[in-house]
């Protein structure tokens, strides 16, 4: 059961946005990230949004799936409405006011844009790891990193350290699993008490994982040096990368959408905004 | 023609350090003591010995991850203290530990079987090629795209055997590989270390503490306080009953019954260790009695 | 008297998603005040699950867990206590240590129950005796011992808790010849000398006619069988077909039976081989 747990959420399929090279995706995304930003007004704001929405239908994942992304980070959610909400001041009188409590005008609409935006941030950001492997997310960040090797930046070991955990989480979740239980069996208790006492009571879990981690990664590099791994000098790779006309295709239509919400900040003029 | 020797020690001694709670070195403990081994290109050798006899220790002398304090270890003629072979060393004489998860890197059965064949930079399609053949080999190539972490034990160890076979070594070392799988993971991995040796011809040198799998080896060899006991074939190994149990090993049950015969007068032979021939042995016995 | 009783006990993985799966499925069972019990099953038998409710760290999807005459699920009981009631060891149990001294460890069992420092000693001491644990080792850091001394340690420590029920699961794995004794004629011995029920899961059909009275076979989540070790043999052709291995000494006399030579089928260990043996040498017949 906890076996199941994936990082990210990674849902296996077949769609046009699966198969998109992890790269591009990734610099896609970050296109897309930045598009929000230039977003001026709410007209290019809600094309963006279509935009992602679109994108969403294309990639096959289902729309509940949004909501559950962004139940995590309701808390950043609300938080920016709040903020926007009492601190934007604006000119003529506020809408409200009691005691020390101001809402202008402008504070409400600035607060729905913020809010908005960060609503199709985390909604767009979310498809990316749904629809991507964690492998193929560190293949491609090793890759667009590689440029930087060239400054002596360890991209090879880090790309191999993210791969090393993406591998163990699961094996280290159902050994913390079995250890807990082996402690609880010798009565101890793990579930009441307050922060202090429950942070005390962890360390006969904590202590045999950390002995347990640093024995797996010891044999681990033992395992790996008989197998010749010297570093990223000289490396191939089974599984290459291959961009193909998806990919430019995708990056034409990405390119397009910023394009189209430039023109929207300049040409669009929404009366009252 | 001589036979080739594919792994030999000639007079390995090999001492570690002893340190006191302060870290200062105040000894040094002698783990292995003039072996003088030669392994033959194609047996299959069984290392035996309990816990802590030196079996583990010399292992890893096999392919240079320890190198002898005295005296000298040759992988197909090289040295194994001669740091820049060290690569065609362990491409020659592979290695397969105990822990089935503390072997696999990669979160995708077929890239960690990859992965040797990555560091040694070999092109792609080759890569992809001898890692199906490898997969096809040890019967997991069903499982290619899977995660390692639901396999069973038999299961990923296979995996890890595909990753070393992948490499094409003339010799794997496989150090206590079953000690922590079910019957039935022993089972897969027995069977496929026989075929290993049978059908593709690759040397294979067994350490384990379990005598029902040294019995299937060609040759045993017997450890005990770092020095060899005994070295002859299985059978000629197990009928030595009294002096097994005086290190530590069990003797098959097979064999054990016919030394409790023997001691209660009955002639029986002494190197009995399967079934099939206890059962007739027993058979020949008990009908020319009635 | 009935020390552990489990009533229709199923517990199911999952419950309500595509993924449900039947772990136990309706076991009843009944274990006796002293009973050494050996239980045998493959892998994904559910004989872990079902070690696991007994002390209450599992709850059952349905059925009734019922030690010492209590059900442990009633309003009231406090779960903890039912835990140091039934010791339960797991698997390579040398994992749990954690302490700085061999000491520390062992007592961290009698801590949680909140026993006083003079009862806690004397726990220790006890236990670490009956593991063969010697003074000397007391002090030392656990992560210093062999293999085989972490596992008694990790041994004593549910000890220590001095349970009335005392469940391993598979306390020898992994060890070598020398190990595997040591362990299993320490529990043997621990029995002997207090009488306590002992449940011992073991895949090794060998270690559990050494020592058991009474075996538990499990098979894909259901109780095969409860009976006493003659009377389990005598069921040896079923056993084999639910694809447990039987002692080697017991396939000989399968493979004599087959031949025409019937020595009985309650032969599991050498001994009674040889006992069998040399009496049709002498008399003709195994009478």
């Amino acid at each position: 059961m906890l076996k199941d747990i994936t990082i990210g959420q990674f849902f296996p399929g077949n769609s046009i946005i699966h198969r998109l090279d992890s790269r591009f995706k990734i610099l896609l995304d970050i296109a897309y990230v930045v598009m929000l930003f230039i977003a001026g007004n709410y007209c290019s704001l809600l094309t963006a949004g279509v935009f992602m929405l679109i994108v969403y239908m294309l990639s096959g994942i289902s729309f509940k799936l949004i909501f559950k992304s962004l139940k995590p980070l309701l808390p950043i959610i609300i938080f920016t409405c709040i903020l926007n909400l009492f601190f934007i001041h604006g000119e003529g009188d506020p809408l409200v006011q009691l005691g020390f409590i101001t809402i202008y005008m402008e504070g409400i609409t600035t607060s729905v844009f913020m809010t908005v935006r960060i609503v199709f941030l985390i909604v767009g950001m979310s498809l990316l790891t749904y629809t991507t492997s964690p492998i193929a997310l560190t293949d491609a960040i090793e890759r667009l990193l590689s440029p930087l090797k060239k400054l002596h930046f360890p991209v090879h070991e880090l790309a191999m350290m993210m791969t090393i955990a993406l591998r163990f989480i699961p094996t280290l979740i159902e050994e913390t699993d079995k250890i807990m239980s082996a402690q609880k069996a010798r009565g101890a208790n793990l579930d009441t008490g307050g922060l202090i006492k429950k942070a005390k009571a962890l360390i006969p879990v904590l202590i045999p994982l950390f002995v347990s981690a640093f024995k797996r990664a010891n044999e681990l590099a033992l395992a790996m040096e008989c197998r010749c791994y010297k570093g990223g000098e000289g490396r191939t790779r089974m599984k290459q990368l291959k961009f193909g006309m998806r990919d430019i295709i995708a990056v034409l239509i990405m390119a397009a959408m910023i394009a189209l919400i430039v023109l929207m900040n300049i040409y669009v003029v929404i009366p009252g905004v | 023609m001589e036979e080739r020797q594919i792994i030999k020690t000639e007079d390995l001694i090999f001492d570690y350090a002893v340190f006191d709670e302060n870290g200062d070195e105040t000894g040094k403990s002698r783990v292995l003591s003039d072996i003088n081994l030669s392994i033959k290109e194609g047996s299959f050798v069984a290392i035996l010995g309990h816990n802590g006899s030196g079996k583990s220790t010399l292992a890893k002398h096999c392919n240079g991850i320890l190198i002898p304090s005295s005296g000298k270890v040759l992988v197909d003629g090289i040295d194994t203290s001669d740091e820049s072979r060290i690569y065609d060393i362990r491409q020659t004489v592979g290695m397969v530990f105990q822990n089935p998860d503390n072997q696999i890197v990669a979160t995708i059965v077929e890239e960690d079987v990859a992965f040797a064949l990555e560091n040694l930079g070999v092109p792609p399609d080759e890569i992809r090629r001898r890692v199906d053949e490898a997969l096809k080999t040890v019967d997991m190539y069903d499982y290619k795209d899977h995660a390692p972490h639901r396999l069973s034990g038999g299961q990923k160890q296979r995996v890890a055997i595909a990753g070393i076979i992948a490499m094409r070594p003339r010799c794997i070392v496989m150090d206590e590989p079953t000690a922590m799988l079910d019957p039935k993971g022993r089972k897969e991995i027995m069977a496929t270390i026989k075929m290993l040796n049978r059908e593709h011809g690759i040397t294979v040198v067994l350490i384990t503490h379990y005598m029902e799998e040294a019995a299937k080896a060609d040759r045993v060899v017997v450890i005990d306080k770092g020095k060899i006991l005994l070295d002859d074939v299985p059978k000629k190994i197990f009928s030595q009953v009294e002096l097994l149990k005086s290190v530590g090993l069990d003797v098959p049950q097979a064999t054990e019954l016919m030394y409790e015969l023997r001691k209660s007068g009955i002639d029986v032979h002494d190197d009995i260790i399967d079934e099939e021939e206890c059962v007739q042995v027993l058979y020949d016995i008990l009908k020319s009695k009635e | 008297m009935n020390v552990i009783e489990l009533k229709g006990l199923t517990y199911k993985y999952s419950v309500g998603t595509p993924f449900e799966s039947v772990a136990v499925d309706n076991v009843n069972l009944q274990i006796e005040k002293g009973e050494f019990c050996g239980i045998i099953g493959h892998t994904g038998s559910g004989k872990s699950t079902l070690i696991q409710h007994l002390n209450g760290l599992l709850k059952p999807t349905s059925g009734e867990v019922i030690i010492d005459g209590q059900n442990i699920w009633d309003k009231g009981v406090d779960i903890r206590s039912v835990r140091f009631k039934v010791g339960l060891v797991f698997q390579y149990s040398e994992h749990q240590l954690f302490e700085e001294t061999v000491y520390k460890d062992i007592a961290y069992g009698p801590k949680n129950m909140g026993c006083s420092e003079e009862d806690i000693d004397r726990r220790v001491r006890e236990a670490a005796e009956n593991m063969g644990i010697k003074d000397e080792l007391l002090e030392r850091s656990p992560f210093d011992l062999s293999g085989g001394q972490k596992r008694r340690v990790a041994l004593a420590g549910v000890i220590a808790m001095d349970p009335e029920i005392l469940i391993l699961d598979e306390p020898a794995a992994g060890l070598d010849p020398i190990g595997r004794e040591k362990v299993l004629k320490k529990i043997s011995d621990y029995h002997k000398k207090y009488g306590k029920t002992i449940l011992l899961v073991s895949h090794s059909m060998e270690d559990i006619v050494k020592y058991a009275d009474k075996v538990l076979v499990m098979n894909k989540g259901r109780l095969f069988c409860h009976e006493d070790t003659d009377s389990v043999f005598a069921r040896q052709d079923e056993i084999i077909n639910i694809g447990l291995d039987v002692p080697q000494i017991t396939k000989i006399m399968m493979g004599l039976r087959e031949k025409g030579v019937d020595l009985g089928k309650d032969i599991y260990t050498v001994e009674r081989a040889k006992e069998r043996i040399l009496r049709y040498m002498d008399k003709g017949t195994i009478c």
